[in-house]
């Protein structure tokens, strides 16, 4: 990548214009009903000004039902949405203006050029931005004449993405925006993220791929069977969810360990975790117990889990709440 | 939408095989007129239906299922400016058909002589803006593949009763007193009126007016962006 392109990178991406609240984002009591099927039931969150907020969760969770109506492609059956202080169905072309959208797939005509529809974008927003510093920062300037339906899955989305940039937005809904991408393409839609909300742009980031979330997100939102069953900053969540895991080929009696240890213990094949955080005397302890009983003790490890583990054990204790 | 073959069938090679067939084999009733100064007028409201109903409104159908639409829905486009300028795109279409069949038409020995312009243009302006309306408040609400057939049939129901090729005198009393409200028939008289120089059809004209105002305020008004 040259000088220059990096250089556009660090655009001014975001319309100075901003939002006064707090929370540039807030659903309140949001339901969404489908013919015969409840795809979003009661949800109510915020997205601070400035931050990137990951809405995470299952393919069908209704992560994608409630950025369409956050971004009023779709109306709510019941429930209100404020996006910076406008409602996206009354206020829907003041808000449009204000916003920029990357659609999950398609929404481009498969004969269009890819300088074309770029160009096209930036006169619906009044030319905020110019066409082919957008090609740039989202490095498609070799593809600008190439048709989207030539393009690969990872210059798609970075095409999308760009297409929402064009807004010069104030506040960007982007639904899977890795999906597909390359590592390379990644990387540059990871720095975008980061430079957008630097500058500003509250982000609301629908992704299933945890570790992304993990990556970019301040806040997250975890969704299932649309439910919420998390509402909290990335930070709270990792710190209030520390275990110690490690792997032993031996049988363990879990009733014992649990006890000696004053914390939950769970197994899960070889691999068994202690939900709590850890000091030097507990991992002294642990070791001590497994030496004493003459166990095997490996890949001991100690500190914030991964956003997919909790995920996991979120979404297993609320199917235990639905039983 | 005139990159795609099939619509340039639609849109260029229907009329002018119509016109070319009709002008000489001559099995049409053509109210005293001579049979190409009957048809002229008659494939002309064909075009405007075929631009402005079918092929923008299939068009439009595939853009919604392709999620083209969804996509500029979360821009500050609105459906008012886009029907406004789908209407504005399907005219620079029209320019290119009122032209092939007036050339095709003087070759076939059509003779403009009393023609009033003026006339044929607002007929054709009403038309469009009508026609538009219509097929746009069909894609703006079905699925494109019920869209595509609700259009096609919709053309073929408004062509027979809307004195285009056939006059609507030589339908039975029935028909005849539905097809005058049509507004396939509004369009027809009207360009027959303006192309032979005959007096202006007031009626036609009342009726293709109120069509146009119905069908683009339920376009505006009815348009889903996705499906």
């Amino acid at each position: 990548m040259s000088k220059s392109q990096c250089e556009l990178r660090t655009l001014k991406l975001m319309n100075m214009r901003n939002s006064t609240s707090e929370n540039a984002l807030s659903v309140r009591n949001l339901v969404v009903d489908y013919s015969d099927l409840r795809a979003v039931g009661n949800i109510s969150f915020d997205a601070k000004a400035g931050s990137v907020t990951a809405v995470i969760g299952p393919n069908g969770a209704g992560k994608t039902t409630t950025m369409e109506v956050c971004s009023g492609v779709r109306t709510a059956t019941s429930g209100t949405v404020s996006i910076l202080g406008l409602d996206p169905q009354r206020d829907r072309l003041e808000m449009n203006s204000r916003i920029g959208v990357m659609l999950q797939d398609g929404g481009v005509y498969p004969s269009a050029r890819v300088g074309e529809v770029l160009e096209h974008y930036c006169n619906l927003f009044g030319n905020r931005q110019r066409a082919s510093d957008l090609i740039l920062a989202v490095d498609l300037g070799s593809k600008r004449k190439a048709t989207w339906r030539k393009l690969s899955g990872g210059e798609k989305q970075r095409l999308s993405l760009a297409l929402a940039l064009a807004a010069k937005p104030e506040l960007i809904f982007l639904d899977e925006p890795t999906s597909g991408v390359d590592i390379v393409g990644r990387d540059l839609i990871r720095e975008l993220v980061r430079n957008l909300a630097n500058s500003g742009c509250t982000v609301i980031l629908a992704t299933h791929e945890l570790d992304e979330a993990q990556r970019m997100a301040d806040h997250v939102v975890m969704f299932n069977h649309g439910r919420l069953i998390a509402d909290s900053s990335l930070q709270d969540l990792l710190g209030t969810n520390q275990t110690v895991t490690l792997r032993t080929t031996n049988e363990i009696d879990l009733t014992a360990l649990a006890q000696h240890m004053n914390c939950h213990v769970e197994q899960n094949g070889t691999e068994i975790r202690l939900l709590r955080s850890s000091d030097a005397s507990f991992i002294a302890r642990l070791s001590t117990w497994f030496a004493e009983n003459k166990f095997v003790l490996n890949d001991l490890n100690s500190g914030a889990p991964r956003l997919e583990d909790i995920y996991r054990e979120l979404n297993s204790a609320s199917e235990r709440v639905d039983n | 939408m005139a990159r795609n073959g099939e619509q340039l069938l639609l849109l260029v090679g229907i009329p002018v095989l119509l016109l070319v067939f009709f002008s000489q084999v001559d099995i049409l009733p053509t109210q005293g007129l001579s049979s190409i100064a009957f048809l002229v007028p008659g494939v002309l409201a064909l075009a405007v239906m075929s631009s402005a109903m079918v092929s923008l409104g299939i068009a439009t159908g595939f853009e919604r299922s392709y999620g083209v639409l969804r996509r500029l829905g979360t821009t500050p486009l609105g459906t008012r400016r886009l029907v406004l300028a789908k209407i504005a795109a399907t005219c620079f279409i029209e320019i290119g058909q009122l032209f092939l069949i007036t050339m095709v038409g003087l070759a076939l020995g059509w003779r403009p002589d009393d023609s009033n312009w003026l006339l044929i243009v607002v007929a054709i302006a009403l038309g469009t803006i009508c026609f538009a309306g219509i097929g746009l408040t069909l894609a703006g609400r079905l699925r494109a593949e019920v869209n595509l057939a609700a259009q096609n049939g919709l053309y073929l129901v408004l062509l027979l009763l809307g004195g285009v090729i056939l006059p609507n005198d030589e339908l039975p009393r029935i028909a005849e007193s539905f097809a005058q409200w049509l507004p396939s028939t509004a369009l027809s008289q009207l360009l027959r009126a303006g192309v032979n120089g005959q007096d202006l059809a007031m009626k036609s004209l009342v009726i293709l007016g109120v069509w146009s105002i119905t069908a683009c305020t339920s376009a505006v008004n009815f348009f889903k962006w996705s499906e």
